[in-house]
């Protein structure tokens, strides 16, 4: 196990340069910022040449990159346009992101677990077509219109939160949008559950509890749910990093300034420094996420392991 | 089913928790204060993009705050848009190149620093240098020595001052132009022309985390992205002193989520209601909805560089485009009258005396269909039969008015492919394309005014090589009398030259005007006395809380 | 690969499931299917109970057996004498064709296939005629749906959306489904280095964030059709269905059947189709399904980037993001274009449970 998280651990290395080169390289690609800097006007040359010389732009691809990456080492993410440090930035962002995706995981682990496991278990109940339905809504109305609505009806008219989160964004402010942000992975994780749940409750395994009279909570918490939830886990494990950096309509629609917001703007604006920092971060999230979704693995199934 | 009773509570849920809201308020501030001028009141804000320095801040987020901590030479009536002196005693000419400036005694930045000569001709040193890259600095321009401290060729700055600019006293200063601009004084009122105190320069990252003005208003904290705390200077020698305690900017990611904090009365002012909410804005605000004109137009530019639009007869095409877009149906269903369709291609808010001319553009910016038809026929028909008009997809949702443009058109030719939006991804694509000059059709272009001055409205927008003048559009006729505009002395002869060039771009139909963009406000119960400038910016010193 | 011993606690004696104990909750199955007649989750009902009368019906009479592990001739399990060999996947062909459920959501997947090809059977407008002055009007005589923000008609523009909808929805989850669970399928299959590689090649895509990847890839694109759209779904995509197919198969691969199976030398293609596919498919269909309504939706994410269909493209997508905006005003707009879109889904949701309930032997 050990030597195992330590060669998961060695082969970031290679997926940190790729995947910050490709970012690197796709935001060149886009064009020129400088012109997007002056509004509806031309910028006049001389100061655009002086912008990019500052920024860095008149250089070769390769030699920006091995500067960043030189950079990026000894700590130092670059500036954005309007003077700020990107460091800076992710200080502010990352931690009200981290409280949201917490509060956006929690929803999508205890509700749609529950649900998940309730829908399994009573296929074709009401309360199976109930989730159904539900599911349906949350998949063909968009974010923007549940979190609107729902900004209306508990902020407006009964006034039960404040529509926009506060700068300081504590967990009390983050429920609503921590479940508007989870609600499309929601319907994903009571799906994929519910099927694990129902095809597993007929495992010989689970008779075998049932014959050896353990009471049914146990056999559906420790048996059944413990061998359905490895689709669960995987799904989970590779949402995160979609709650992180995607969160972009329930971050805007909430007054959240987060990652998704800033990653956002950076991008619109094709601002090297602040993108290819915040994904970088992004991308250690995504590979420590799957490792631990692997190691959970062999937790779940004991019959898993790894040498 | 759902969606429909959903928008009827919400509808309901407005209107009620305005009405709970009135008392209970729990507004921005919180300080209360009672009308004795000591309430904060909240404002809407979003993060300026580019550094806080006057001569680097080109949008009106960053201008906001920008009006509130500085006093200029000059300052412009947020009701008539007219430069009235604010800091300048006197600003004396003979010849409409040589100004003598004499700076009012008894002005202070808030550090206690006196407002001096100095503080002006350092500030526009400062703007105008190269090195400093400053993206107004092009306002200095015509001021003797811009080409040496500023080369527009990229060449190596052999100046470190503008050799134009020259302290004679302790409050008295001379600018010499390098070519003859009657209305020169009146543009000091921009933001770019603000004294700065030597703490600027002194420790300029400390400036800038806390800058430092002589407006009516100081910096009390600054939390960059989220807050922007404001406090009226006790101090402050002006005469529009603020009436109330502060303004605390707040930053808003989305200006819709302003809106609802607005209605959940947890902000007290919203100077940009967003599009889909203009609709239920009189609803859920009654007589707290503000909508007046700013010196912003909207307007369609053609690739004049694309010889697809320059040959002979596409006047008449550009000419039946105009007469092919229904202004007075957009303009009242997609903007609910926040925009007023175009008769020229100046703005209300100069004002007759200033230049503006309703009606000048004539028929050509009447709709009607048959008429639209007829000319694009007689034209030689749209360019491979179909146009596209670009615009950015990133900011301002375009979108809308876009397919609305194309949707009239369409239905006026009767072919329901003459006319498709072309979204480009950022903005800052969208402007490449122009400045490479690689559009191939019309596009979207908006236009808001520096300075309330004809001038303005015309020569960076089409005299030739001008350098907002998108569309490459050129005409000799229009150029030299522009000139002559600019060299005479007499306020009305030189608007009359200016309506005449209009009437040149109009005949050629260089670019199709389409609306006078109006500012738009919401604001909560506890505060009065709200008003936009022709700038769209709120007037926050007269607004009162109660 | 290491071999492990089941756990102790589990004694595996690898029988056909006996009629004997079902889980508390669990309904006595009826010989017959009784159908509870109540919409959509009856179906739902009558296909799990489907799939069991059918074993005991005409599928196996007297042989009860080989339910241990994927059916099928040459399978690990002790099938009793069979009068023909059949193989897993034409008993699954067998029970779909009876299932109600897979014939309803098939019927529905019909009806939307035929007005994508030809919307002028139902829908006489044409979806790009638009008057302004009719904007966000409700329903009139011969406009049963009203008519959108632009004053389009909102039942021609739902009707003629189709096309591009379903092409895009189903095309694009086709291609991540496919390439998706290969690269993970294989992934998890073998492990090891092969594993390492084409997880971390996974890594890497999961970085693009979606608007980076719409602004950088599609905006060099000129072409107009839906194609590259789709692509750019499948590229930026399959990511996530792969690891899905991987953590699937990694836990499929442990089952004592598998183990017997690779015990008595079959190859590995062999296991993998014969007996790792049909057990660890479930939880692909599930994300696909579902994936399928979200990249109708994303088709409209990238088309309000600017980057999407060029206008004047008519699909459900747009008209939601285009609606989304008049949620106060006009929301009848909204809610025909998204019931489409959730009809959609429905259908392919019953048609992915149907399969899947199909493919799964414990339910035989």
């Amino acid at each position: 196990m050990g030597r195992y998280v330590i060669r998961r651990l060695l082969q970031m290395i290679p997926v940190f340069i790729g995947a910050t080169l490709l970012i690197f390289l796709m935001v060149n690609v886009m064009g020129d910022p400088i012109a997007g800097l002056c509004g509806d006007r031309q910028c006049d040359p001389a100061t655009a040449t002086q912008l990019r010389r500052e920024f860095g732009l008149d250089k070769p691809v390769w030699q920006q990159y091995a500067t960043y990456m030189g950079n990026v080492f000894t700590g130092d993410f670059g500036t954005a346009f309007n003077g700020q440090e990107v460091t800076e930035l992710m200080s502010g962002a990352f931690p009200v992101t981290v409280r949201l995706t917490v509060v956006a995981v929690l929803f999508e682990v205890v509700i749609g677990i529950t649900l998940g496991v309730v829908t399994g278990l009573r296929r074709g109940r009401p309360v199976d077509t109930g989730v159904l339905l539900v599911t349906l809504v949350v998949i063909s109305v968009p974010t923007f219109v549940t979190g609107l609505l729902l900004q209306l009806l508990l902020g407006v008219k009964w006034a039960w939160i404040s529509p926009s989160v506060s700068s300081e964004a504590p967990f009390g402010e983050l429920i609503v949008p921590g479940l508007v942000l989870a609600s499309v992975s929601l319907a994903y994780v009571t799906r994929l559950t519910r099927t694990s749940i129902a095809e597993n409750r007929r495992a010989d395994y689970v008779r075998t509890a049932v014959a050896k009279g353990l009471p049914r909570r146990r056999v559906v918490t420790r048996h059944l749910l413990r061998n359905s939830l490895i689709p669960v886990i995987t799904f989970i494990g590779t949402d995160i990093g979609a709650l992180m950096g995607g969160a972009i309509v329930t971050e805007r629609i909430f007054n959240i300034h987060g990652v998704g917001f800033q990653l956002y703007q950076g991008i619109l604006r094709q601002n090297t420094q602040t993108v290819v920092g915040f994904v970088t971060v992004l991308v250690l999230v995504f590979l420590v996420a799957n490792l631990l979704v692997d190691l959970l693995y062999a937790v779940l199934d004991p019959r898993i392991r790894y040498a | 089913m759902r969606g429909a009773t959903h928008a009827r509570w919400a509808v309901c849920a407005t209107a009620a928790a305005l009405a709970a809201t009135a008392c209970g308020g729990g507004g921005g501030g919180g300080s209360g204060g009672g009308g004795d001028g000591s309430g904060i009141l909240s404002s809407s804000w979003g993060d300026p993009q580019n550094p806080l320095e006057p001569a680097n801040t080109n949008e009106v987020q960053g201008g906001k705050v920008l009006d509130m901590l500085f006093r200029g030479l000059k300052r412009y009536d947020a009701e008539s848009g007219e430069a009235e002196d604010m800091l300048a005693e006197k600003i004396e000419t003979s010849d409409s190149q040589n100004f003598t400036v004499t700076v009012k005694d008894g002005w202070t930045f808030s550090n206690g620093e006196a407002v001096t000569a100095k503080s002006f001709v350092d500030a526009w040193n400062y703007g105008a240098s190269l090195k400093n890259n400053q993206k107004n600095a092009y306002f200095f321009a015509y001021i003797d020595g811009y080409d040496k401290v500023h080369p527009e060729d990229g060449g190596k700055q052999t100046a470190d001052t503008l050799s134009g600019l020259k302290v004679t006293g302790d409050r008295t200063f001379t600018v010499r132009l390098n070519q003859k601009f009657s209305t020169f004084p009146d543009t000091l009122g921009y933001a770019a022309f603000a004294p700065l105190p030597k703490a600027f320069f002194d420790d300029h990252a400390a400036w800038l985390k806390k800058p430092v003005g002589n407006g009516p208003y100081t910096v009390d904290s600054y939390a960059k992205g989220s807050v922007m705390k404001l406090r009226t200077w006790e101090g402050y020698p002006g005469e529009d002193e603020a009436q109330n305690g502060g303004v605390d900017l707040k930053v808003y990611t989305d200006n819709n989520t302003a809106y609802t904090d607005l209605m959940a009365g947890n902000l007290d002012l919203v100077d940009d209601v967003p599009a889909s909410q203009l609709k239920n804005a009189k609803a859920d605000l009654g007589d707290r909805y503000i909508n007046t004109p700013a010196g912003i137009i909207q307007t369609l530019a053609f690739p004049h560089y694309d010889e697809n639009w320059d040959k002979a007869g596409m006047e008449k095409v550009r000419t039946g485009l105009s007469r092919a877009i229904d202004r007075e149906q957009i303009t009242e269903t997609i903007f609910q009258k926040t925009r007023t369709p175009a008769t020229d291609w100046t703005s209300p808010v100069l004002g007759e005396d200033g230049g503006y001319k309703e009606g000048l553009c004539g028929d050509a910016c009447e709709y009607d269909a048959a008429e639209a038809k007829k000319l694009i026929e007689e034209g030689g028909g749209l360019p491979g039969g179909q146009i596209k008009i670009s615009y950015n997809a990133d900011t301002g949702s375009h979108k809308e008015w876009v397919d609305a443009v194309c949707n009239s058109i369409n239905n006026a030719l009767d072919d329901d492919r003459a006319c498709a939006g072309n979204p480009v991804g950022t903005f800052a694509d969208f402007r490449n394309q122009i400045t490479q000059s690689k559009m191939s059709g019309p596009f979207r272009a908006g236009w808001q005014m520096d300075y309330p001055l004809i001038q303005n409205f015309l020569q960076p927008l089409y005299y030739t090589n001008a350098s907002s003048n998108d569309g490459k559009w050129t005409s000799e006729e229009f150029d030299d009398l522009v000139d002559k505009a600019n060299a005479e002395t007499d306020q009305a002869k030189a608007v009359g030259l200016f309506q005449q060039a209009e009437e040149v771009l109009r005949d050629d139909m260089g670019a199709i005007p389409l609306w006078y963009q109006n500012g738009s406000a919401g604001y909560s119960d506890r505060i009065s006395d709200v008003a936009l400038n022709p700038f769209s910016l709120p007037v926050y010193n007269e607004i009162k809380v109660s | 690969m290491p071999e492990h011993p089941t756990p102790p606690e589990e004694p595996r004696p690898l029988p056909a499931m006996p009629p004997g104990p079902h889980l508390p909750g669990d309904g006595p199955a009826s010989e017959d299917g009784a159908i509870a007649a109540t919409g959509m989750g009856g179906a739902m009902d009558l296909a799990t109970e489907q799939g069991d009368s059918l074993r005991k019906g005409p599928a196996g009479p007297g042989a009860p057996g080989g339910a241990g592990g994927p059916g099928g001739p040459g399978g690990p399990d002790g099938t009793g004498p069979q009068e023909k060999p059949r193989s897993l996947w034409s008993d699954a062909w067998r029970d779909l064709r009876r299932n109600p459920v897979f014939i309803i959501s098939g019927l529905v997947i019909l009806f939307l296939v035929v007005i994508s090809l030809w919307p002028s059977l139902i829908a006489s407008g044409n979806p790009l005629k638009c008057d302004l002055a009719k904007s966000q009007e409700g329903s009139q005589p011969g406009h049963p749906f009203g008519y959108n923000g632009q004053g389009c008609d909102v039942y021609t523009r739902t009707v003629y959306g189709a096309r591009v909808s379903v092409t895009v929805g189903v095309c694009a989850t086709l291609g991540v489904a496919v390439l998706g669970s290969v690269l993970g399928g294989l992934a998890g299959f073998f492990g090891g280095a092969w594993d390492a590689i084409l997880s971390r090649i996974t890594d890497i895509f999961f970085a693009i964030p979606v608007v980076l990847g719409g602004l950088v890839l599609l905006s060099v694109v000129t072409s107009s059709t839906v194609w590259p759209v789709i692509g750019f779904m499948v590229l930026l995509g399959w990511p996530q269905l792969s690891r899905i197919a991987r953590g699937s198969v990694i836990s499929t691969r442990q089952n004592d059947y598998v183990q017997a199976a690779r015990a008595l030398g079959a190859s590995n293609s062999r296991m993998m189709l014969r007996h790792i596919t049909p057990n660890a498919v479930a939880p692909v269909i599930v994300v696909a399904t579902i994936a399928l309504g979200t990249y109708i939706s994303l088709e409209a994410t990238l088309s309000f980037l600017g980057v999407g269909l060029r206008p004047p493209t008519v699909s459900w997508g747009i008209d939601i993001s285009s609606a989304s905006q008049y949620i106060r005003t006009a929301p009848h707009a909204l809610l025909w274009p998204a019931g489409a879109l959730a009809v959609t889904v429905l259908a392919f949701i019953m048609l992915g449970d149907a399969v899947r309930d199909a493919l799964d032997p414990k339910l035989r």
